[in-house]
């Protein structure tokens, strides 16, 4: 293979002040993630303690094999979202190994307002069981939830994407031969009920883990009967009697020790559709990526440096080199995983749209997983390109990236912008996993742009009339713009509403991408058909 | 020379035997047990033979069985090495009788000596000095009471046929006379089935010193030096070293002389070992003699340069003494320690196992290991628990405890308590290197020698963790499983990584007793150890067992193991053993308090109880039968029964009540 020759030089000042910059960024998104771990607080997680709970993150912990790394994902939903704080949108979601099998695990966390479903709580929810059925993975259930967010009932109950989808999803994925593991640690109210009763095994902690359809205020109200919440829907109750639940356990820890041997006990192996090798670092540092990228998404790099620094031994055998120059593609291995590599080196033309999709067809032809690093304002345009045809050659892209059935990882390095966006597999083309790094900026179009186009149209209005427009005046209206799209093209704000999977430090990609990867490999192969290319 | 002979013993000294022979072209011939059946003695033999089961009494003392197999295989003589049947009267007789030459001393020259009082009214004739005491027959409380007068405090009640501590008593004066003799009458009428008693002058500050002794058919008699073996931990030795330091030459001859005398005196023949019991100002008693080749012998043969199997051979074959006294040389000094599976900390109780993990010092012209077991051998119940005798030599005294000391750090076991931290800190203290050698030497310096357990628990901690972060480490990386369809997966990759988060993980690991936990963050470098809210950075590289570890900036080298929870470091001799804590729970059965009813439609075949009798959990109180499978029905918890509502062969329904139990939390405080 071809060994990435990386010339950078870490004493060159603009290095340096791109490194001071991204480092600035990672430590701010590390930050604000810290925020977030302590979920509810110190004075509702002491509380939660005293109770003889676990915290649902030390829940985790506990319940994945020793030292296992643990993929979170949706680590920054609902953030500023609401007008109230609520961390990890209440649940904590990811993928991490069990007994040997790698697991989604989605754990309530009820120090955050008791761990009810808001509206972002449900689609990380249903997002965390859309890769866990993609991928094949048994999913464990940590329930401890009041339920759904009843002051915004309307966002969470009545359509298709919302509460009952979960249910749904248990039903079908059990129906699909993926477990289905729930764990009762907690309040398990109402529709809550049914991840519990869904399951294909429950355990349920005594004097602490609750089921019932109504609890003992409801079931007042409405019968006149009094009850405790442990006589109406205890450990005892669900199994001995109701057989709603079927492990019974002493506390959290003996709960998650059963989890575990309910794992050990599927006779599932991993089906492994890749050839591996042994893993090889590669031969540059990841951190050296912050200096060759920044945060300036006008200061332009050659993407091969930051290829250099994923890949193992920065051994990268590329396709096409001198055809179609703005489009990198090629073949590597990441952490002994085989994969194809498409990633953005300037705007997209038609020769690059068309070398894209003949990389794609390719790597579905050899079941080579897909890595698209973005980084693109669009393609281009103008009458030269419009008449040769480039909105037929990005079309032959998007075709083969929307049919492609490999695992497809995106990762946002730059801009995602416009029609670039599909071309490189953004959110609505499916990919498995979609992580954005924190100088990434995404929407329709830059908001320099859009506030040009915007201005050039009411410019023109007020031109027709006859009326005047002063370029102060310009400035002040187009201001409101740009600091809007800043606004929503801002990873945080993208990742709290779950456009992507996570927004990660770049000197850690080489690792989620890894572990994406591995996670994609539990499903066997699938084969790929291609539309209609326009030709 | 003999063709072939056969060993009637097992463990170390019967491949120290085997070693000898196969050296002069001697066949072997094992014998084994069922314990035995895959033991290092028996790989090594030419021929072994089954012989019983594992109770040493139904295998390595039926004389019958092994005169028969030494027939039948065609071995002109016997080794019994020591213990068993090596001191056995009947044996030695029954080899003879067969045409078999036994390997020792004549079956009389056994029996003066089997008695202890009868021995000493040998020696005594002899001309070898004797305690102060009384061996007589009449043993009647009166007589010994006199006789106890006489001797002096403070004195040593002992049993005459005993052995090993047992029937022995320390009487201080003569008001605790009485007590004392009762008790170790009743314990040597235990132990030995005999009662009888003698009584001894006990020295306050008494060495125990012995002389190695050889006698030939044709009469001569030579000693090859003394060993002295005065630290002893419940009255057995456990380092033993040849010469006896600051033994005066004239007193070595004259014990030397005395001990050959005493070896003729009963026309002794092969190798002996005559004790004598040593006092501060140069005196020396007999104590007793040792009719075979000692545990011990190695110290000898390390300073002399013989090999004492071999001349036990060539006596045994009729050759006369391979040397003369004044041709018995003495170079340099050599020490011993017997490496025991025992724990030290707990009175050296014998301790059983798995030798799961063994690595033993380089062996070398002065670095020897006896051993009769190997890496994976079991130490089991049924056979002294001794594992090795490690001994050393160089040319003086200091010399030999350095060796000793570092061979003990590269001696190295797991899986079986052991008393190798016990034996390294035992050579490597003061006194000892002082040679201020006495019986009472480990009770005298218990503090040094056991000294605090809690002592740098903290750095232990680190160790364990570090260890075990590094284990995990090198397992991730170790050579796979074939059949893993994803060999190298990140997610089986330790080091607890989180997204944009350093994340601790949490380590509990017990020592001594008690939980402690550690934050554990994994680094590209190494490994940030937090325990007691203090913190310390740590690199490690795991090389198979050998952990080399910079603590805080401290480099050193350390070894370990680790199998299931259990982690055992070997720190420069010191063994340090932690587990990793996971709660366990056991008790799946959490549910079941309550059902005293029927489970299904069927007959009451047996009630096991009555009104008012105290049940605990799990007792059968009552059978059912039905669908013809019987059916216990066991009590909850613990309580006591306030009604049985059915009798055998009644009817019962499905869910009616059998048993009423009042249930307690204390069932005594309901008695009152």
């Amino acid at each position: 293979m071809t060994v990435l020759q990386s010339k950078i030089n870490p004493r060159d000042p603009e290095f340096q002040a791109k490194h001071t910059a991204m480092a600035a960024a990672v430590a701010d998104l590390n930050d604000k993630v810290a925020t977030i771990q302590q979920g509810g607080g110190p004075s509702y997680q002491e509380r939660h303690i005293e109770r003889g709970k676990m915290l649902p993150r030390d829940r985790i912990d506990y319940l994945l094999d020793d030292g296992s790394p643990f993929l979170e994902i949706g680590q920054l939903a609902a953030y500023n979202v609401y007008g109230e704080d609520v961390p990890a949108a209440g649940t904590i979601a990811g993928i991490g190994r069990v007994n040997g099998a790698e697991c989604m695990i989605i754990a309530n966390d009820a120090t955050v307002k008791g761990g009810s479903y808001y509206p972002l709580t449900v689609k990380k929810h249903l997002r965390a069981q859309e890769i866990a059925l993609e991928n094949r993975l048994p999913c464990i259930y940590l329930v401890d939830s009041g339920g759904a967010n009843l002051p915004r009932q309307d966002e969470v109950f009545p359509d298709k994407e919302h509460f009952g989808r979960i249910f749904y999803n248990q039903a079908r994925m059990s129906a699909d031969d993926i477990p289905q593991i729930a764990v009762v640690m907690g309040l398990c109210t109402a529709g809550g009920a049914y991840v519990p009763a869904m399951a294909d095994e429950s355990i349920i902690v005594r004097n602490q883990g609750t089921i019932f359809l109504a609890g003992p205020p409801l079931v007042k109200a409405a019968t006149g009967e009094v009850v405790s919440a442990e006589d109406l829907g205890g450990a005892d109750v669900h199994c001995k009697t109701s057989g709603v639940a079927d492990h019974y356990a002493e506390n959290d820890a003996h709960a998650l020790d059963i989890a575990r041997r309910c794992i050990g006990n599927l006779n599932r192996r991993k089906p492994m559709p890749v050839e591996v090798r042994e893993p090889k670092e590669p031969l540059y540092s990841a951190e050296e990526i912050y200096g060759i990228v920044g945060t300036d998404l006008r200061k332009p790099f050659d993407v091969r440096d930051v290829i250099a620094r994923m890949v193992d031994g920065s051994e990268f055998d590329e396709f096409k080199r001198y055809y179609g120059q703005t489009l990198v593609t090629g073949f590597a291995h990441i952490h002994g995983y085989p994969v194809g590599i498409i990633a953005n080196n300037g705007i997209l033309f038609s020769e690059s749209a068309l070398k894209g999709a003949h990389f794609v067809e390719l790597c579905c032809q050899r079941n080579i997983p897909l890595l698209f690093l973005q980084n693109i304002t669009g393609f281009m345009v103008g009458q030269r390109h419009e008449a040769e045809g480039i909105a037929k050659h990005g079309a032959k892209m998007v075709m083969a990236v929307a049919c492609a059935n490999v695992p497809k990882i995106t990762v946002l390095i730059g801009g995602s912008f416009g029609a670039g966006n599909y071309g490189m597999c953004g959110r609505a083309y499916s990919p498995d996993f979609l992580w954005m790094w924190p100088n990434a900026r995404i929407s329709v179009m830059g908001g320099e742009q859009a506030a040009g186009v915007m201005a050039t149209v009411k410019r023109e209005g007020m031109e027709r009339k006859g009326e005047s427009w002063s370029d102060g005046e310009e400035a002040e209206f187009k201001q409101p713009i740009i600091d809007k799209y800043e606004e929503q093209g801002h990873p945080y704000y993208a990742s709290a509403r779950l456009w992507d999977d996570g927004v990660i430090d770049p000197a850690q990609t080489r690792q989620v991408v890894a572990l994406s990867l591995s996670a994609t490999f539990n499903r066997p192969a699938r084969p790929t058909r291609f539309g209609v290319f326009r030709m | 020379m003999f063709r072939k002979i056969l060993i009637a013993n097992r463990g170390e000294i019967a491949c120290r035997v085997i070693q000898t022979a196969r050296q002069m072209g001697i066949r072997c011939v094992a014998v084994y047990s069922d314990a035995d059946a895959n033991a290092r003695h028996v790989a090594l033999a030419d021929d072994a033979f089954h012989i019983g089961p594992a109770a040493s009494s139904e295998s390595y003392l039926c004389v019958d069985r092994i005169i028969e197999v030494a027939r039948q295989s065609g071995a002109e003589a016997i080794h019994p090495g020591y213990g068993f049947l090596s001191e056995n009267t009947g044996f030695a007789e029954a080899s003879e009788a067969a045409g078999i030459v036994f390997i020792g001393p004549p079956s009389a020259a056994i029996a003066a000596m089997g008695s202890k009082s009868a021995a000493k009214a040998i020696m005594e004739k002899a001309g070898v000095p004797l305690v102060p005491g009384y061996h007589g027959d009449d043993q009647s409380p009166g007589t010994l009471r006199t006789e106890a007068e006489k001797c002096g405090f403070p004195l040593l009640l002992k049993a005459v046929a005993g052995g090993g501590g047992k029937g022995m008593r320390v009487v201080k004066s003569i008001d605790e006379f009485d007590d004392a003799l009762a008790a170790a009458k009743r314990e040597a009428q235990n132990a030995f089935g005999n009662p009888d008693m003698l009584i001894e002058r006990y020295l306050t500050q008494p060495r125990h010193v012995e002389i190695q002794v050889f006698c030939d058919r044709q009469g001569q008699g030579i000693y090859l030096a003394e060993r002295d073996c005065s630290v002893q931990r419940r009255h057995q030795k456990v380092l033993e070293e040849a010469p006896a330091p600051g033994l005066p030459e004239d007193t070595r001859k004259a014990m030397g002389e005395a001990a050959v005398r005493a070896a003729q005196a009963i026309d002794y023949v092969g190798a002996g070992t005559v004790e004598f019991l040593y006092d501060v100002d140069g005196s020396f008693f007999f104590m007793e003699m040792n009719t075979r080749l000692q545990v011990e012998h190695p110290v000898t043969e390390m300073i002399t340069g013989q090999d004492l199997v071999a001349w036990q051979l060539k006596i045994a074959n009729g050759e006369p003494l391979p040397l003369t006294q004044s041709q018995v040389q003495i170079y340099g000094h050599a020490l011993e320690v017997r490496v025991y599976a025992e724990d030290p900390d707990h009175d050296f109780l014998p301790a059983t196992g798995r030798l799961r993990y063994l690595r033993t010092p380089e062996e070398t012209p002065q670095v020897r290991i006896d051993t009769g077991v190997r890496e994976g051998d079991d130490i089991s119940v049924h056979y002294d628990p001794m594992i090795a005798k490690l001994v050393v030599w160089a040319e003086d005294r200091p010399q030999a405890i350095n060796r000793l000391v570092t061979a003990l750090e590269q001696y190295r076991i797991a899986g079986v308590r052991n008393n190798l931290s016990f034996l390294h800190a035992l050579a490597d203290s003061k006194p000892f290197r002082d040679a201020e050698l006495t019986t009472g030497f480990i009770e005298d310096h218990h503090q040094l020698l056991f000294g605090d357990q809690t002592q740098n628990s903290e750095e232990s901690l680190v160790l364990a963790a570090t260890f075990v972060m590094a284990h995990r480490q090198a397992q991730a990386t170790l050579s796979k499983d074939p059949t893993d369809p994803d060999p190298w997966s990140p997610f089986a990759k330790p080091g607890h990584w989180r997204l944009n988060a350093v994340s601790a993980e949490t380590l509990k690991l017990a020592l001594n007793g008690t939980v402690h936990e550690l934050q554990v963050t994994t680094q590209p470098r190494g490994y940030r150890v937090t325990t007691a809210g203090r913190s310390h950075w740590v690199e490690a590289d795991l090389l198979d067992d050998r952990l080399d570890i910079v603590i805080d900036g401290h480099r050193r080298q350390l070894f370990g193991q680790i199998h299931g929870q259990d982690i055992t470091l070997f720190d420069r001799g010191k063994t340090l053993r932690s587990t990793i804590h996971r709660e366990t729970f056991t008790s799946d059965d959490l549910a079941t308090e309550g059902s005293l009813e029927a489970p299904m439609n069927g007959a009451v075949i047996a009630v096991q109880t009555r009104k008012g009798d105290r049940v605990t959990a799990g007792q059968t109180l009552v059978i059912m039968e039905a669908m013809k499978m019987e059916h216990a029905i066991k009590a909850p918890a613990d309580g006591i029964v306030s009604e049985v509502f059915y009798a055998e062969g009644d009817q019962v329904a499905e869910g009616a009540e059998l048993i009423a139990i009042d249930v307690t939390d204390d069932v005594t405080e309901t008695e009152t």
